[in-house]
């Protein structure tokens, strides 16, 4: 009777979860969503409550106090700007959660596991590691404590490639041979290896695909860890999970133009770095412009068009966008917002920082509902993109990013470019867009020079 | 067939449809809300909790009892701390005709 109704509070949490996710179709929906995907972990955990092997609730109620103060006080604190290291953090933990499980379980039932059991925790603690070790690198990346740029060597994938093998051999071995637990902690051993070495590769620009990558991972593990349990709601939720992180790196992977395949192996990065050497100092100089010219440039414009990249996060300058927005719409322009899918360090980061500086979500577009429009607007207002913006993309077939759908900013009657310095941008690729005739560079703190701007407009 | 077989067949029958649900479900979130999206599916994630608090709570030893608590309090974190700034986020995002109405619970 017990069995009975622990299974019906999993079916019931794993339907809220399902309903949950697709209020998250509409923005005015969603936060009811989120409510049902709350009520679905709830049940799911009073279900869990009455499992007939749990003898004591004591180190139960430690870790879930532990856990949930900590993680509602990083939530509530935490800023909007640090958004892609607070899900980069979450993965560490969602993986290192998997792992421990697989690891305790291993620990009780060792070689009285059948094979289904084996190499279903042989899986669970192998992508629960790697995840766990991958996404703190990744977090130290976004954080600047391990250089950002990629750290690349010969023979890189191939090693990468070895160690994959190695560790599926090892998971092999286990099934086969369970009274040998050598098998077992060498592809632990491994797989924490792996997490490091798949995204040292990595740089900056390339974040937004690795996050959604760690995101399908630790969803994979907690799918394994439901075929090691036979527990179905860890299934459900694993395959929801590791679906959702693998449809948002097809989503970024695109945005991209990087084949599917070279996103999953982790052999991406390494492109654009090889081909940004030369060409460096040929070509036209770009023409810098001082505040003053650009804001008469701003105060003539009937529709401008904003393009934020990482740049506008780095400084922060949401808040002082939507300032200069006002003040161009109380003269009369019309203000919108242009977001590439990849601007930024992880999908939709630009939009929240907007939304958190209350700029109303359908003056937001995406790459698609705008792109056609810039050849009728006076201003493109680029605050710190860079390759999204490239022109090289649609007409240099030399270019590494040649292909990757980008921003026509380039076709809008003039174009502002906000830029901390003359420096090429992350990636090292020349932009035409910098050096065009109808572009002006604004250089410094994108922040700084757009409060410049709205106080010299409201001036006159 | 053997029950072995039938739990992997069984479990995978859940896990591709639950995978094409998920598909079919997430495929319709707007670019808008990818950051929201992650974050929930995070806490969602945190279903490990379940596993978790029967490696925490079960008479299996104390290796079992250490690295399950542990893993209950690195999986609430990721729930209740995933809920809490998917909330904070959701809340943030208003169309121009509901300002001043609050959020769109």
């Amino acid at each position: 009777m017990t069995e009975l109704f622990i299974q019906a509070c999993y079916l019931a949490a794993s339907l809220l979860f399902i309903l949950g996710l697709r209020g998250l179709g509409d923005p005015r929906k969603a936060r009811r969503g989120l409510l049902l995907a709350e009520l679905g972990m709830l049940a799911a955990v009073v279900g869990t409550l009455l499992h007939h092997e749990i003898v004591s609730y004591t180190w139960i109620a430690v870790g879930a106090v532990v856990g949930s103060v900590l993680g509602a006080w990083l939530s509530l604190k935490i800023p909007m700007t640090l958004m892609p290291e607070r899900i980069a953090f979450s993965h560490a933990f969602g993986g290192l959660a998997v792992a421990l499980v697989g690891i305790a379980e291993y620990d009780h039932l060792g070689a009285a596991m059948n094979g289904l059991q084996l190499g279903a925790t042989g899986f669970e603690v192998v992508l629960g590691a790697l995840t766990f070790t991958g996404s703190i690198m990744a977090f130290g990346k976004l954080q600047g404590f391990i250089p950002g740029k990629p750290v690349t060597f010969r023979g890189q994938n191939l090693l990468n490639g070895v160690a994959i093998v190695s560790t599926l051999a090892l998971v092999t071995a286990l099934v086969l041979q369970p009274e040998n637990p050598v098998w077992f902690w060498s592809a632990l051993a491994l797989a924490l290896l792996i997490g490091v070495t798949l995204v040292l590769p990595i740089g900056g620009a390339d974040m937004p695909v690795v996050i959604c990558l760690l995101n399908s991972y630790a969803g994979l593990a907690a799918a394994a860890t439901g075929f090691a349990l036979k527990n179905n709601v860890l299934i459900i939720c694993g395959a929801l999970d590791g679906g959702s992180g693998f449809i948002l790196g097809m989503i970024m992977s695109k945005a991209m133009n990087r084949s599917f395949s070279n996103v999953l192996f982790g052999a991406f990065g390494a492109t654009p770095a090889a081909a940004a050497a030369g060409g460096a100092d040929s070509g036209p100089a770009p023409k810098v412009a001082d505040l003053e010219d650009a804001v008469d440039v701003l105060r003539a414009a009937r529709s401008v068009i904003v393009v934020p990249g990482y740049g506008m996060a780095v400084s922060q300058a949401q808040h002082a966008i939507r300032e200069l927005a006002a003040v161009l719409k109380a003269g009369g322009a019309e203000v919108r917002y242009a977001i590439h899918p990849v601007a930024g360090r992880m999908p939709g980061h630009m939009n929240v920082l907007l939304a958190e500086a209350n700029i109303p979500y359908d003056q937001l577009y995406d790459l698609d509902a705008i792109n056609d429009d810039f050849p009728a607007t006076d201003v493109a207002l680029v605050v710190g993109a860079n390759d999204v913006v490239n022109p090289a993309a649609k007409d240099d077939p030399a270019s590494p990013i040649f292909g990757m759908p980008v921003l026509a900013a380039d076709a809008a009657r003039s174009c502002i470019v906000l830029k901390r310095s003359l420096n090429p941008g992350f990636a090292g690729i020349e932009n035409k867009l910098f050096v065009a005739d109808n572009t002006m560079l604004v250089l410094g703190d994108a922040k700084k020079t757009i409060i410049g701007f709205t106080q010299a407009l409201k001036e006159h | 067939m053997t029950e072995l077989m039938e739990s992997v067949v069984f479990g995978l029958y859940i896990f591709t449809l639950a995978a094409i649900v998920g598909y079919q479900v997430i495929g319709r979130v707007p670019h808008l809300l990818h950051t929201p999206l992650m974050a929930a599916t995070n806490a969602i994630g945190g279903i490990s909790l379940v596993g978790s608090m029967v490696a925490a709570g079960a008479d299996r030893g104390t290796v079992s009892t250490v690295l399950g608590t542990i893993a209950v309090a690195a999986a609430s974190l990721n729930v209740v701390g995933g809920f809490v700034i998917t909330d904070r986020m959701l809340r943030m995002f208003k169309a121009d005709q509901d300002r001043g109405k609050g959020g769109g619970r």
